[in-house]
């Protein structure tokens, strides 16, 4: 019979039409923004600085190695060495960035600068709805800009966080194994100055 | 698919072909064979159309450049020196020329055996670009041929339409040169990221000037 | 026969009409059909196509060049945005040509990995593109949505995994970035079981449709002969009547251990390559059900491979890999650092078109649009 298929086609239409009043997997459409899907965990669009505590400066975990400057592909990181030390996540006095710019209109979020920092000090946020009306300085995003805190990670990033947790957990614990067999046979004093860098930095 | 043999038969069946063959030092073992621009058709028609060898898929074509090189080797030579003769050593610096190389990726679909790898090199760099064009023998290597053409330089001769096909028509120069210098035109950009602060650094030289 | 297809065309039509009686036109580069920024230069003589001459690299970004100046690594990202709708089987081919340079070898979790989401990705694709395709002819964007219902579904797959829906960047050399999250495998399980509905489905919606027989069949027809020497790969090759699929002639990764089938058309004409490519869909759902069956526990990664820093030693290699467009194959040239000195992607888009020519002459413009939209392209593959 002639326009056989097209009948056929029709009643797949229908089908789909009426289906979508009956059964949910028929009616795709979410109606964002006011219906949201829910967020998935691995999502990653730009990147942020994690920091330890309540003080975002003190509590930074980067030590501006600039590996990530380095392999970034579009080159979107920049970096300036600070000129003193301070505490880093496991408590080694190491130098900080004094300055840290990330060129959002740039950074095409390939997450490679996560994958190459050995400190577990920039990770992938979740924010994507990030428009701003100021094309240059809007998008150049500074160090104060990119700090977060780690209950922020651990929020979005639950099973990553938790590993990074752990990693960060053993490496402290070697740091503070060093320093105790280094000062166990020298003076009290000096154990008790060791332990004290210890616990402040926690 | 074994080269020497494969090299062997080419050079008997077309007329004063001298082929060369290229080792490939990667675990790939993906050695090539060079052939001149004189016999490069005669050769490639040969390979399309040999019983055995049934090449008849054209995969691949590119252009890679070789800049100049120029070498340098202590030589112990023997000098006159305040009417002594000694043994000196002296740094002889040997420059090879560089050349423009088109190399082909050849399949067969009908055996399903391959890669065949195939270079064409050119005299240098300047004057002397032109090739055999492989497009009337495998016509997949057409729009490859005018992209080399486009970006390297080398001249196909025999090409049905060489013209550019990336760049637009009136551009100059061959961006994928290695000696290739983009033009000037520098706009403000207020992100600093690495090659973009030396260009920022140069532009307010020329402006100041 | 090839020479002649290759000639300068008379401009003069059979009817002896003058130069004057032709129109040129340029369809695109700004057309909604063009699959991107891709124009045709064509002769028209009314509706009938006389000559056609496609025009492309105005989505040049010259990736190329810029492999040569970044690491092997920070390259991966940007094969990520060549065929934007394949971006997992891109990073596969990169890794490929380069584990091959190197002499990697990779673990077998991350070659079931790299199987699985290079068919999910195959499927996405093939879907797309008959939604596409149906678009072209008119159909406003109906099959289109039926397509991509599904593609959410396989790209929600990909962000669990990879992060990213498209830009996937997921492959390394050695094997894959991360594993598998806990509950990927039961998601991956329920799409690919729920899949074959939608094809069906799919199938009574268009398959048996009068208004897509009467406008693809006899439409845009290529001999086996042609696209052998125009270098065609992919899905037209296979409608064409040429039995080449890189998975079956290669063996690359793991394929050898999946039985499946490779579809044959018979006339090479459109509907021959929308049929290929709805048996291409079952034939991957089979290889996926194998792969998710099979997969073994494991690492993912050569251990000896380092990520930052790494240098293959001189040489070079040429890898390829079965695209859902074609063959997509990496020519890399190595010096010994950490930069390649030449990095050349073998596009099968840009291959592909060398026959648009030939298949479009003589058509009127409405079946050229029809043809073009088979072939698949994606421009981010054809100008790099």
């Amino acid at each position: 019979m002639l326009g056989e298929g097209i009948v056929k086609g029709m009643v797949e239409t229908a089908r789909n039409f009426f289906g979508s009043y009956v059964s949910k997997d028929r009616l795709t459409t979410v109606q964002f923004p006011e219906e949201r899907l829910p967020s998935i965990e691995a999502t990653r669009d730009f990147p942020f600085l994690v920091y330890d505590g309540e003080d975002w400066q003190a509590g930074m975990r980067c030590v501006a190695c600039q590996i990530c400057e380095k392999e970034c592909p579009p080159k979107c990181i920049y970096i300036e060495k600070s000129k003193d030390k301070k505490a880093d996540a496991v408590g080694k006095p190491q130098f900080y960035p004094a300055v840290f710019n990330i060129d959002v209109s740039v950074c095409m979020s390939c997450q490679i600068c996560v994958e190459v920092c050995p400190f577990e000090a920039i990770k992938m946020d979740n924010e994507f709805e990030l428009s701003t009306d100021d094309r240059f300085e809007g998008l150049l995003w500074d160090k104060a800009r990119l700090s977060k805190p780690n209950a922020h990670y651990q929020n979005i990033h639950p099973t990553d966080a938790a590993a990074s947790d752990a990693i960060l957990a053993e490496e402290k614990a070697k740091a503070e194994a060093k320093t105790k067999a280094a000062a166990d046979p020298k003076s009290n004093a000096t154990l008790a100055s060791a332990l004290q860098t210890a616990s402040s930095t926690q | 698919m074994d080269l020497e043999k494969i090299k062997s038969d080419i050079e008997e069946a077309v007329l004063d072909c001298r082929l060369q063959i290229v080792v490939n030092p990667s675990p790939s073992a993906q050695h090539s064979l060079v052939v001149a621009r004189e016999h490069a058709a005669a050769v490639a028609r040969y390979l399309r159309d040999d019983a055995e060898l049934r090449l008849d898929y054209c995969s691949n074509v590119s252009g890679v450049d070789w800049l100049d090189t120029e070498t340098s080797e202590k030589v112990k030579t023997k000098k006159l020196v305040d009417g002594v003769e000694q043994e000196v050593e002296e740094v002889r610096k040997t420059r090879t020329p560089g050349y423009l190389e088109a190399v082909y990726h050849l399949y067969s679909m009908e055996k399903k055996h391959g890669p065949l790898v195939l270079r064409q090199r050119t005299e240098n760099r300047g004057d002397g670009v032109t090739v055999a064009s492989l497009t009337p023998v495998w016509r997949s290597a057409e729009f490859q041929e005018r992209e080399i053409f486009d970006l390297y330089g080398i001249v196909f001769e025999g090409h049905p339409d060489l013209r550019r096909i990336l760049m637009w028509d009136g551009f100059e120069d061959h961006p994928m040169r290695k000696d290739y210098v983009e033009p000037n035109d520098y706009e403000y950009e207020p992100t600093p990221h690495d090659a973009v602060i030396a260009k920022a650094a140069q532009a307010r030289e020329t402006e100041r000037r | 026969m090839m020479e002649a297809a290759i000639e300068e065309l008379t401009v003069r039509d059979a009817a002896g009409k003058g130069e004057d009686a032709l129109l040129e036109l340029s369809l695109g580069p700004h057309h909604p059909s063009t699959h991107g920024v891709f124009r045709m230069d064509v002769v028209l003589d009314g509706e009938r196509v006389m000559r056609l001459k496609p025009v492309f690299g105005y989505l040049h970004r010259n990736h190329e060049k810029i492999a040569e100046g970044a690491s092997y690594l920070a390259s991966m990202p940007y094969t990520d945005r060549l065929d934007y709708i394949g971006s997992l089987t891109n990073n596969w081919a990169y890794a490929l040509a380069v584990e091959k340079l190197a002499g990697i070898e990779v673990p077998e979790r991350a070659e079931y990995i790299r199987v699985i989401t290079a068919e999910l990705t195959r499927l996405q694709n093939h879907a797309s593109t008959i939604g596409f395709l149906t678009q072209e002819m008119g159909a406003s964007g109906s099959p289109l949505m039926y397509s991509f219902r599904e593609r959410e579904k396989i790209l929600d797959l990909f962000e669990a995994l990879t992060g990213s829906r498209m830009m996937c960047n997921y492959m390394r050399f050695g094997g894959c970035r991360v594993d598998l999250p806990v509950g990927w495998m039961d998601q991956a399980r329920k799409v690919v079981a729920e899949f074959p509905r939608f094809l069906d489905e799919f199938e009574r919606l268009l398959t048996g449709n009068e208004i897509l027989l009467a406008r693809t069949q006899g439409v845009g027809v290529l001999s086996g002969e042609l696209a052998i020497q125009g270098g065609v790969t992919g899905p037209i090759l296979r409608a064409s009547g040429v039995n080449y699929d890189i998975r079956k002639v290669d063996r690359y990764g793991i394929y050898e251990r999946f039985d499946f089938k490779v579809p044959l058309g018979e006339h090479g004409d459109v509907y021959d390559r929308y049929m290929v490519r709805v048996l291409e869909m079952r034939e991957s759902l089979k290889i996926l059900n194998q792969a998710l069956r099979d997969i073994p526990a494991g690492p993912i990664m050569d251990a000896k491979t380092k990520i930052r820093g790494f240098r293959p030693k001189a040489g070079e290699a040429y890898g390829r890999i079965e695209s859902a467009k074609g063959e997509l194959g990496f020519f890399l040239i190595s010096d010994g650092t950490g930069n390649p000195y030449r990095y050349r992607v073998r596009p099968p888009s840009l291959i592909n078109l060398t026959v648009l020519e030939d298949m479009c002459i003589g058509s009127s413009v409405a079946d050229t649009i029809v043809t073009f939209g088979t072939i698949d392209i994606v421009l981010g593959e054809v100008d790099r």
